[in-house]
């Protein structure tokens, strides 16, 4: 899941969309005749949300007199009611720009069998060994499809306070907090150690990231390999039991993105928190003024993959060959460098990945910790595959972080789960 | 000209009595001006509710009897009333109704009540008073959105103002978000905030067309202000205060954008479980859902349009039987 850095946002962004949403109509029906070629002033239109760091790029792109046509951007400020607006427009046949950005964990229901007519064959033989191989073949339908290209992934490491570690007696070093971080108890005993030593301080940012974080590592949590709804299973059940036990002495509480959630960042509302790439931009806009945060090279329980979008081009759009070209610009090597300089996240694309590596950028942010290598290490770490994501992952894993927000709010996981299963119930 | 006359002369209802004088073009004119333009001045209303209004509504009961998978390109086949039972079936849905229902009684009748009072306040002879009504008015302009964004930070559950205040005060934090009933008490705030102005201006627009006189008579009879306000004021604004109560009530029943905006929940299912969810709330999710996503919904908006039909006619019978009750 990749979320935005700003909830307030959300409003205007739903407001731009919806204005983007009617000149893109109107655009449509009086160009006319499908897959007509795009002059130099013709605009080619596309929605991202949150940060994909693509303002930099755009710009330039316009401001080339050479460009072969113009680039409109849209922004929504959460991926949410983007896959809202998203799914509504897919299926009103109209309304949607000539690219989209998909996030990761809703690709499934994209690629899924009828859902997939409704965009555009992106496969390109000269492409297939651009990007990482399982975040290429995420996009891909049963029978070879390509409907998206991937923009970035999620290898996830773990952002830490060194200050309050230092404060609460636990190692701060960079190196000395690798044994905090190597299995998942080792993590929550230091938890326990740290909210005992300060107590107006949790020990993570949010019950929800480290569901989310453990379910990345799971097989099955909710669907079996042939699409089978199953969520009464030992993988599921041991994250949500572990998730909830803690919710009351490590959690702040909180749910993720919120107005608690960000204001926690600036008042030491919690210590460590599972950290992708793109994560970076998050921590630096809600607590710009903060010095102490750090990036450890490791994660409990291994790796894991959290997030990474695509870029699909819509059946709806009347360019698709200019779609194509644009979105395959924008995942190119030196376009995803530039956006993990701009966004920090971390690029599908192995060329850019092995640019990365030789550069061994760092953050001054993060107590200058190598980035770059730390992102590098963690993605050689990431199991490919799991979780596996059946058509419905996206909308149960929804329902699972609100069963997960409920028993925050003080109900019984006996209760919270009874809703849950009642939901995922209704789903059909 | 000539087809005119040939109907008028052979009308077979025409009177006996003497034909009527022979009209000039221009009366002619003036008559049928006199008598159809008015329709067409209310024509362009009527063609855009047509396509925006009934269209839609009798699409949507159209599709209420189908099926149609997500991301589908059209609606597949009929299903009878299934979809129907379905909405009617899931806890979810009546969850959402009393939700509507608790918010509507926590804001309308406040909302009223305050809105009546100063308007009375506003009736009086203040100095600079179109000031003090003009700024009564001020949160109404404020774009909903906008308010929604405000309440949400004051209402914050960890780090709000008020939960701030509350606790300097020595009490526990309210979990605004969390509690059904706070939930409902603080979107209703946000929603008595916006319209309780409004409201207000037009009970105020009624009062003023009150008879003054009358107002002196009963100060000569010896009637208080409090007297003058129930057994004057009130019975005499009574069809506007109809109108302010049923207007309400469709819109407080039909509230979406304060608990939508409002939401912390990330599948915006009004709260993680479902405390503060309403009736529009309940339609715009199920549209996103995952099976037939459009024709579930549109079995929901028609049962609330039942609904809403139901509760306003229940309110214009109350107010009218108050109104008997008070003329007599």
């Amino acid at each position: 899941m990749r979320k935005p850095n700003i909830r307030r946002g959300a409003a205007l962004g739903a407001a731009v969309a919806l204005v983007a949403g009617t000149t893109v109509a109107c655009g449509g029906s009086d160009s006319g005749a499908s897959s007509s070629k795009l002059g130099k002033d013709d605009v080619l239109t596309i929605t991202t949300f949150s940060d994909f760091g693509y303002d930099k790029l755009i710009d330039q792109w316009n401001a080339d007199p050479d460009r072969p046509f113009t680039v409109k951007h849209t922004k929504i400020a959460d991926w949410d009611p983007w896959k809202k607006t998203l799914t509504q427009e897919l299926q009103a046949g109209h309304g949607l720009t000539d690219i989209v950005a998909v996030e990761g964990d809703a690709m499934p229901q994209f690629v899924s069998e009828g859902a997939s007519d409704q965009f555009y064959d992106l496969a390109d033989s000269s492409l297939d060994d651009r990007w990482v191989e399982y975040a290429y073949k995420a996009a891909q339908t049963a029978d070879g499809k390509q409907i998206g290209y991937p923009t970035d992934v999620g290898p996830e490491a773990f952002c830490y306070r060194a200050d309050l570690f230092k404060k609460a007696g636990l190692p701060s070093d960079r190196e000395e907090v690798k044994s905090i971080f190597a299995t998942w108890d080792s993590y929550f005993e230091a938890g326990k150690k740290l909210v005992a030593a300060l107590p107006d301080t949790k020990w993570y940012d949010a019950s929800g990231s480290i569901a989310q974080a453990m379910l990345n590592q799971t097989e099955f949590p909710f669907q079996t390999a042939d699409n089978e709804v199953s969520i009464d299973n030992p993988e599921i059940q041991n994250v949500w039991d572990t998730v909830t036990a803690y919710s009351s002495t490590l959690s702040p509480q909180v749910v993720q993105w919120g107005e608690d959630w960000t204001a926690n960042f600036r008042n030491d509302g919690f210590a460590t928190m599972p950290c992708p790439g793109w994560m970076f931009s998050n921590v630096k806009s809600s607590a710009p003024d903060v010095k102490g945060w750090d990036i450890v090279d490791a994660f409990p329980g291994g790796g894991g993959n959290w997030g990474g979008s695509f870029l699909a081009v819509p059946t709806q759009s009347e360019h698709p060959e200019e779609a194509k070209e644009f979105a395959a610009w924008l995942t190119d090597k030196d376009q995803e460098l530039a956006v993990f300089e701009a966004a920090g996240n971390y690029p599908a694309n192995v060329a850019a990945e092995e640019d990365l590596a030789a550069k061994n950028a760092t953050d001054p942010y993060f107590n200058n910790a190598p980035t770059a290598a730390i992102l590098a290490s963690r993605a050689a770490a990431v199991e490919p595959g799991h979780p596996y994501k059946g058509d419905k992952y996206s909308d149960i894993l929804g329902l699972f972080q609100t069963a997960i927000q409920r028993v925050d709010e003080g109900s019984s996981p006996e209760d919270s789960w009874k809703t849950f299963e009642q939901a995922v119930g209704s789903l059909s | 000209m000539t087809t005119v006359q040939a109907t008028r002369s052979g009308d077979p209802g025409a009177p006996a009595s003497p034909p009527p004088p022979r009209l000039t073009r221009r009366q002619r004119l003036s008559h049928w001006d006199y008598r159809f333009a008015p329709y067409l001045y209310v024509l362009p209303f009527f063609l855009v509710f047509l396509v925006v209004g009934i269209y839609p509504m009798v699409y949507s009961g159209y599709l209420s009897f189908f099926s149609w998978p997500r991301f589908g390109p059209s609606h597949g086949d009929s299903v009878g009333f299934a979809n129907y039972a379905h909405v009617l079936q899931d806890p979810v849905f009546r969850k959402a109704f009393w939700n509507t229902i608790g918010i509507f009684l926590l804001s309308s009748v406040p909302q009223v009540i305050t809105a009546t009072v100063i308007a009375a306040l506003l009736d009086t002879q203040l100095r600079g008073r179109t000031w003090w009504r003009m700024s009564v008015l001020l949160p109404f302009v404020v774009a909903p959105a906008a308010t929604a964004l405000i309440f949400g930070s004051l209402f914050a559950d960890k780090t709000g103002l008020i939960n701030e205040i509350i606790h300097t005060l020595g009490l526990p934090k309210v979990g605004w978000h969390s509690n059904r009933f706070a939930s409902w008490t603080a979107i209703a705030s946000m929603v008595n905030y916006r319209w309780t102005g409004y409201n207000t201006l037009i009970i105020l627009a009624a009062m003023q067309a009150v008879d003054r006189q009358l107002y002196e008579a009963a100060s000569i009879d010896g009637a208080s202000r409090v007297q003058q306000f129930f057994h004057l004021t009130l019975p005499s604004i009574s069809p506007t205060m109809l109108f302010v109560i049923i207007t309400s009530t469709i819109g407080g029943l039909q509230i979406f954008t304060e608990p939508r905006l409002f939401d912390t929940n990330l599948q915006f299912q009004g709260g993680a479980d479902y405390q503060y969810q309403t009736l529009t709330m309940y339609v715009f999710n199920t549209s996103n859902s995952s099976t037939d996503p459009y024709p579930r919904a549109a079995a929901a908006t028609w049962i609330i349009v039942l609904i809403i039909v139901t509760i306003a006619l229940i309110n214009f019978g109350l107010t009218r039987l108050l109104q008997r009750r008070s003329e007599r």
